[in-house]
């Protein structure tokens, strides 16, 4: 299922509401998830799952072109993790 | 952040009634976990990609007792950001540091 499916799914479901405004609204949820990670919020939705930002330690990669070894920072990674409810769904 | 601040969010900027706004995110989560419970995957372009994977039979120990035990072959649902959100992520967080 892509994003345009769900928005087409949406507006099949609710009274009153356009594709278009689905589609608006569909763009928030994302954006709003997206924007609450990167100011170090997490993002907690029981029966879903919560998303939070994992550290990833630095280390040393590979410039796989020229063999050349770089040195990769440390960084902060979005991250998911699936809520009791969607792990049973998924594995049933 | 939770659900509901995710419709006060909707509510607040659409100017959609509370309970719509409600309503409108629980069906999204709704829609994408039967996907993801057919074994679908849900792709949100920006956002990132929610996979099924079929994890094979492996051997785990109990972090307590050490005991070696059998885990059962099973799905599970991962969920890989897209590079968007991988950068906006990073910016914010060098910017902090």
């Amino acid at each position: 299922m892509t994003k345009a499916e769900l928005v087409d799914q949406i507006t099949r479901k609710v009274d009153g509401l356009t594709r278009t405004q689905v589609d608006v609204l569909v763009g928030t949820v994302f954006t709003s998830i997206k924007d609450a990670l990167t100011v170090g919020d997490k993002v907690e939705i029981r029966g879903f799952g919560s998303f939070r930002l994992r550290d990833r330690a630095a280390r040393e990669g590979r410039n796989p072109k020229t063999g050349e070894i770089v040195k990769v920072p440390a960084k902060k990674v979005p991250f998911f993790k699936a809520g009791k409810e969607l792990k049973e769904l998924v594995d049933s | 952040m939770r659900k509901a601040d995710i419709a006060s969010l909707i509510h607040d900027r659409h100017g959609i009634p509370k309970r719509e706004a409600v309503n409108v995110v629980e069906l999204i989560l709704e829609e994408i976990k039967e996907s993801l419970a057919q074994g679908d995957e849900v792709k949100i372009a920006g956002f990132g990609n929610f996979t099924v994977r079929s994890k094979r039979e492996r051997k785990g120990r109990n972090p307590k007792t050490g005991e070696e035990i059998g885990i059962t072959p099973r799905r599970v649902v991962t969920f890989r950001a897209s590079p968007v959100f991988k950068q906006s992520v990073l910016d914010a967080t060098e910017v902090s540091r």
